[in-house]
């Protein structure tokens, strides 16, 4: 069997700016796996502007933004197999994978890096009634479709969710000559960023109906039409309010669902709010020498975020591999004990969201191991004006941040120091919540 | 005296702008929180401008298609009319991220550069 | 002019062409979808039922019996995968147990065997996730599970490697009583046969009353079901049926036999015979149900959703034979549940009336065999690496739900009755069965199939007809401009 210091599952965004800090950070014998026939995962069919501001202080496009990590992995000299898909991770890190010339291969790691990203919620996962003909596509199909292989999915659009590939596809769409007729939105905000509304949706008058939903599809074999209606504050649709859309294509941008069987098959604990790995500040999950980072981990709202998190994992495992130490590891054997990173021999402290924060990542922190600063990433539940992020020690408040609005189609972050947690020795739990201001 | 509530598209935090106008005059531009944004909202309101994506043909690449930008932003109202300057072009491989696939497009003096690297298909 | 022509290419269509392969006969079917298996038989609830539903002396009882009998050889002969994981029909605390008593003996008369009652101990060891109201059941361990999809391809393949001729895309438009035979037209080519065999689903009743004035008619019954994740599919290990009661029919819970967990059907008559559009409130009446047996399902973990029509014909039995006053034009008309059970046994019934009225000479060519597609997962890694070796294209993973590999899809496209669209791949080999419900393969399976049949993007279809996915290249489609 092969053996390799770091194995990184998945050669798009997290992937590749993992490998970079691993390897800046000393590790040089890793091998990132990636199953599509480049890297750069879904940056390539991101064709738009819009990212990089944080990480390159420019405005980039998705092929752009992932050519810069993907010199920077040719330039360090990081090994990499395409077409090479992950069929299984085992808990003492063996990794088995397979593609056209080396057949099916297992690698024995020292450390892992999960990077799978995520997937789409499906048309069947939403529940929505109707026939089921050719022409509904998740948006990110469409998207590839259109963008990388150069194909027209449909002529008359309707679009469903109004998450950010929904959006951009309805622009994307527009420009290449389909009618886009409507976005409906289930929820009563939108799931996209302010700015995707702007100048995906108002550039183009193609109408955004919040608190709306498709509840019937027509067309036996290609959709001849939706059904859309009102929903109530009990998100049943509203009798009389039906509107019929004859349009030839359903796009779903109903949210986002970390990729996470390779994950639990490994026996990784995984957080039922993000569909996500559990994991401490250094991004290791409940099985010592596995990270996560990127949208494998929770769904992220920028990809630069995305890298940021990713090379606090790549520093991570690679601070893993070369101390050569694992005795002070988390509970190697979670996957008997149904443990989290809780239990790990290092004391943590476990942060508690609450009060309309959903979840947060990392939810333990190893005071006396963390790094000096910690971003605690978290989404909220609903639309919050005029409040502020609270982080409770035990009791007591010891910040708060006001934010004019907050949305849960954005990331929140608290930072947390080291400092601040060496001064409270017996602290227990932090608590993170939204309060008014 | 008018007032003009704008989104900042400038970056995802999506500030909310007013902008006081006075017939075409620019009195004031409050909401932004940063310089970006107020440049964004002195544009918006009197000639706005984008930045547009689309892909072109490769031919002889390793994938078919090329992802391209204008290299700066154009006025809004010249959107379909650099799109339907795209239609029907072909460029040959290998392309890099920055050539020039289109020279002075519709008219704007924006170049259309690629965004993505295509190799030539051995 | 074909010996046998035989209208429709479901299960039970197939079983028949299979059954009927045997003899030297010119046989042709004709099905107006692009595959086979389009209809009832891609719909329904993919078990093989023990038999103890149907009332004593009809056929729905014996072909049941003797169609659940012949599976454990018809499933090694054909390659079919079937399981017989045994089903259970509950009895709650506020129902009559006594009917329970009744299906025992019913089941009894109808020669079903190991027929047995467990009381609530026995039960709750079995299926730990019983309704904690569940306080008896009836136990068939010969009920099982089976791929509707492979059954019916399987007889089709094998059918065709004995010389039966399939017209595919081809619609019966009617059909006329010729001196020795019948003239059947369709929406392309002409096709006279001597035995006209009428396997039509929801629209038996249409041919059937072309050439016949003892008229049938059958109603289409839409049954709505919900198909959960493989997380979800060791949540019951047997068939979960309900005793019927004030609550209706009630629906069943039962492991697939690939893994995943199915919960239905609804059960509602409707005059549209192309009604297969699931509803809100079909939908939403499943879960409500099924909590009546089974507690604690995960419905959100549903995957998709989907509806099939059963062909309920008035009299309420299988009508399989010559029509009386139609020599030479057999009908397997109302063929609803258990008939997906009872396809074997209606096969052979069939082959036997249409043999004693055409005095057809045996094969002594017969296959009696078919292999199905290969499935790599049930290699050792030595076995598939040599696989892979051999044929690259296996260790190309296209379906990342399922693990579907490029080699898999291949054979499925150029196979006898080869793939020609996503659906009919799917069918043959689950990608895009999975969780993501072909999100992530479906480009991909597009540009296999149009490079291998070959056909145009354009022309690549979900399934068949006018189902297809893309209208044209980027910036082809902008006469309309603003």
């Amino acid at each position: 069997m092969k053996s390799y210091d770091l194995v990184i599952v998945g050669g798009g965004p997290a992937g590749l700016a993992a490998a970079v800090s691993a390897k800046e950070n000393g590790i040089n014998d890793i091998l990132i796996l990636e199953r599509d026939k480049e890297l750069g995962g879904i940056l390539n069919q991101c064709i738009h502007n819009g990212f990089g501001l944080h990480t390159f202080k420019e405005e980039l496009t998705g092929p752009e933004y992932a050519s810069r990590f993907i010199e920077k992995v040719l330039s360090l000299g990081i090994s990499y197999k395409l077409n090479t898909m992950v069929m299984d991770i085992s808990h003492e890190k063996k990794v088995t994978a397979m593609n056209r010339k080396d057949g099916m291969f297992e690698i024995q790691a020292k450390a892992i890096i999960l990077a799978m990203g995520c997937r789409e919620r499906s048309r069947g996962a939403l529940n929505i009634p109707g026939y089921r003909p050719a022409g509904i596509y998740s948006a990110g199909t469409a998207q590839r479709l259109v963008n990388m292989e150069g194909y027209m999915p449909g002529r008359e659009v309707v679009i469903l969710g109004s998450g950010d590939i929904g959006l951009i596809m309805a622009r994307r769409m527009t420009l290449e000559g389909a009618k886009v007729k409507v976005v409906a939105e289930l929820m009563p905000y939108s799931g996209g960023l302010k700015r995707n509304i702007v100048q995906c949706l108002n550039d183009f008058d193609i109408p955004l109906k919040l608190s709306h939903t498709v509840i019937d599809i027509e067309g036996k074999e290609r959709v001849t039409g939706v059904t859309i209606a009102e929903v109530g504050t009990d998100g049943k649709p509203i009798p009389g309010t039906e509107e019929y859309y004859s349009c030839d294509t359903l796009l779903l941008s109903c949210g986002l669902i970390p990729e996470n069987e390779l994950s639990r098959s490994a026996g990784v604990t995984l957080n039922p709010v993000t569909s996500g790995p559990v994991v401490n500040d250094s991004l290791e999950t409940s099985i010592s020498g596995v990270f996560a980072c990127g949208n494998v981990l929770h769904v992220h709202d920028l990809v630069d975020y995305v890298s940021e998190e990713a090379g606090i994992a790549g520093a991570n495992a690679a601070h893993y591999i070369l101390s050569g130490n694992t005795a002070d590891a988390c509970n190697t054997n979670s996957q008997h004990s149904d443990a989290s990173v809780s239990e790990c021999s290092q004391p943590s402290v476990e942060i508690i969201p609450t009060g309309g924060v959903r979840y947060t990542v990392p939810k333990y922190i190893r005071p006396e191991a963390m790094a000096d600063k910690v971003t605690v990433r978290f989404r909220v539940g609903q639309i919050y004006k005029n409040c502020g992020i609270a982080t409770y020690f035990g009791d007591e408040r010891i910040s708060f941040r006001k934010r004019p609005v907050m949305a849960p189609g954005e990331m929140e972050s608290v930072v947390l120091t080291r400092e601040q947690l060496t001064n409270c020795p017996d602290l227990e739990q932090i608590t993170i919540c939204i309060e008014e201001a | 005296m008018e007032k003009r509530e704008l989104t900042c598209i400038g970056c995802p935090l999506g500030c909310s702008i007013t902008v006081t106008m006075e017939n075409a005059e620019i009195l004031d531009v409050t909401g932004n929180t940063c310089k970006r944004g107020d440049a964004y909202a002195r544009k918006e309101v009197t000639h706005p401008t984008r930045i547009v994506t689309s892909t072109v043909r490769v031919s002889g690449g390793t994938i078919p298609m090329v992802s391209c930008k204008t290299k700066e932003d154009i006025p809004k109202e010249k959107i379909f009319a650099i799109i339907n300057a795209l239609c029907g072009i072909t460029v040959p491989a290998p392309v890099s991220i920055g050539d020039i696939l289109v020279q002075d497009v519709a008219g704007t003096g924006v170049d259309i550069v690629a965004t993505k690297n295509v190799p030539a298909k051995l | 002019m074909y010996d046998i022509a035989i209208i429709g290419a479901g299960v039970t269509g197939c079983a028949i062409a299979r059954e009927l392969s045997r003899y030297q006969a010119g046989i042709c079917v004709i099905e107006r979808e692009e595959d086979v298996c389009c209809g009832t038989s891609k719909a329904n609830s993919a078990i093989i039922h023990a038999g103890f539903d149907a009332k004593p002396g009809t056929l729905k009882a014996k072909l049941n019996v003797e169609g659940n009998a012949m599976m454990d050889t018809l499933s090694k002969d054909l390659d079919i995968p079937f399981v017989r994981n045994g089903s259970l029909v509950v009895c709650t605390d506020e129902q009559d147990a006594s009917e329970l008593e009744r299906l025992l003996e019913q089941g009894k008369e109808n020669g079903v065997k190991d027929l047995r009652i467990l009381d609530r101990e026995a039960l709750h060891t079995m299926e730990p996730n019983l309704d904690d109201h569940v306080t008896s059941a009836l136990y068939a361990p010969t009920g099982g599970i089976v791929c509707p999809f492979h059954m019916t391809i399987a007889f089709a393949e094998n059918a065709v490697a004995n010389g039966v001729e399939f017209f595919l895309n081809t619609a019966v438009t009617s059909i006329t009583s010729l001196e020795d035979g019948y003239l059947i037209s369709t929406d392309k080519q002409d096709i006279t046969a001597k035995t006209v065999i009428n396997a039509a689903g929801v629209y038996a009743d249409v041919f059937h009353n072309m050439v016949s004035s003892k008229k049938l008619h059958i109603t289409a019954r839409k049954g709505e079901y919900q198909l959960l994740d493989k997380s979800a599919g060791t949540h019951v290990s047997h068939t979960i049926f309900q005793l019927p009661g004030k609550m209706g029919k009630g629906v069943l819970v039962t492991p697939t036999v690939h893994g995943n967990l199915l919960v239905g059907p609804t059960a509602e008559d409707t005059d549209n015979k192309e009604g297969i559009n699931t509803t809100r409130e079909g939908l939403a009446s499943l879960s409500e149900k099924a909590s009546h047996s089974v507690k604690n399902l995960p419905m959100r973990q549903v995957i998709t959703s989907f509806a099939g029509l059963r062909a309920h014909e008035d009299n309420g039995d299988f009508i399989i034979g010559e029509a009386a006053d139609a020599p030479g034009f057999f009908d397997a008309a109302g063929i609803e549940s258990p008939g997906l059970s009872s396809a074997p046994a209606i096969g052979v019934m069939m082959a036997r009336l249409v043999q004693d009225k055409m005095h057809l000479t045996e094969k002594e060519n017969f296959i009696a065999t078919r292999k199905g597609i290969l499935r790599p997962e049930a290699l050792s890694l030595e076995e598939r690496n040599e696989l892979i070796k051999k044929q690259p294209a296996y260790g190309n993973i296209i379906c990342r739900c399922e693990m579907i590999s490029e080699g898999e899809i291949l054979d499925a496209i150029h196979r006898p009755l080869g793939a020609r669209s996503l659906d009919a791949i799917k069918r043959r080999t689950r990608a895009g069965m999975g969780r993501c419900q072909a999100g992530f393969c479906s480009p991909r399976t597009m540009e296999i199939l149009a490079r291998e049949v070959p056909m145009e993007m354009t022309d690549i279809s979900k399934c068949g007809g006018s189902s297809q996915f893309v209208y044209g290249y980027n910036k082809e489609i902008q006469e309309e401009m603003p």
